[in-house]
């Protein structure tokens, strides 16, 4: 391991891990080992859905360019959202 | 060396022991079939965790003669894959020194225990494994002989002292109860070869008994056959020196 370089977010989401989706509730990010990608250390996003076992888990690794780039895109998506005014969390309406 | 009309045999199983404070935790343990009485080795799995490496390595180590034992340490952090679990513990920065040392210790009496252990018993580590092998020599007395493979974070800057790892390995230099032989890649990052000029400058001043090898074009976790960091010459050869240094403390003597 060997940098223990991690932060954990507290979040709300849903994951799909094999055929099913699951609730998320923590976002794990790392920067050490990662487990399939070629390089020494990534940046590593588990999420996590702790209360629900080890095995409840989206995993990515990336590189460090493809990390700042999903960090830039994401903010990106959302400034555009927020211009359009459309940026709120709005349940989904219940179907009659 | 094994000879060609040689009996060979071995027994692998998953087996419950007891860990630090007594706590019952799941280990792998490998050894020759035969009344011995045969020396011992503990090897300490990697941070990404309790995995297939190093149940080939724990069988690595009864083929060449060793009652061999791999803890699960991070049995207390759930189970299901050896990824997810490893996954979760690096997120939780990893896990307590102190536990470790008692998984270990825990380890060490279970094979004293056994009637066809010898009563030398090693400790093998690499990555994450490696550091605590190295801190599991120095705190703890009854360890014969240690294999640091690649310890991350025997150096550590004052700044990464977090309540689970307190105190920096290479502060307990001074009390390192036994010979140890370091393996070591010029190309890696953690531990840099400055910091294994940091861990060999120490392990001078106090006049123990070590042997570093380290090795050009290797880099973090070259042992690994199944990941790009394997390089095989260099693992062949520091298979080969870790075996004859545990040859030299373990069965000689």
């Amino acid at each position: 391991m060997c940098t223990m370089i991690a932060h954990q977010a507290k979040i709300e989401g849903r994951g799909k891990s094999g055929q099913d989706w699951f609730e998320v509730r923590e976002a794990n990010v790392s920067y050490d080992h990662p487990y399939d990608l070629p390089l020494e250390h990534a940046l590593n996003i588990d999420f996590v859905n702790e209360a629900a076992g080890p095995g409840a888990r989206v995993a990515v690794e990336l590189s460090i360019e493809a990390a700042r780039k999903l960090v830039q895109t994401i903010e990106v998506v959302l400034a555009q959202a927020e211009q359009r005014g459309v940026l709120e969390d709005l349940p989904q309406a219940v179907s009659r | 060396m094994y000879q060609t009309n040689q009996y060979e045999g071995m027994i692998a199983e998953t087996i419950t022991m007891q860990g630090h404070k007594g706590e019952a935790i799941n280990a792998y343990v490998a050894r020759p079939l035969g009344s011995g009485p045969f020396p011992a080795m503990v090897t300490i799995h990697h941070a990404p965790g309790w995995d297939e490496w190093y149940r080939e390595c724990t069988r690595k180590f009864a083929h060449h003669g060793y009652v061999t034992i791999s803890p699960n340490l991070y049995f207390r952090d759930g189970h299901g894959t050896p990824e997810d679990v490893g996954a979760k513990v690096r997120a939780g920065g990893g896990i307590p020194d102190e536990q470790v040392l008692g998984d270990l210790d825990g380890a060490n009496k279970l094979l004293r225990s056994l009637p066809y252990v010898s009563g030398k018993v090693g400790v093998f580590g690499t990555c994450s494994g490696g550091r605590h092998g190295f801190l599991a020599a120095c705190r703890l007395k009854n360890f014969d002989a240690l294999v640091e493979c690649w310890g991350g974070r025997v150096v550590m800057p004052k700044e990464d002292l977090t309540p689970k790892q307190p105190v920096a390995p290479i502060d307990y230099t001074k009390d390192l109860s036994c010979p140890m032989i370091g393996i070591f890649g010029n190309d890696d990052k953690s531990p840099s070869p400055e910091q294994v000029n940091l861990h060999e400058a120490e392990l001078k001043k106090h006049g123990k008994n070590y042997q570093f090898h380290r090795y050009d074009g290797a880099g973090h976790g070259f042992f690994y056959y199944d990941r790009p960091a394997y390089r095989q010459e260099q693992a062949v050869d520091g298979w080969k020196k870790v075996l004859a240094f545990c040859e030299k403390n373990l069965k000689q003597g």
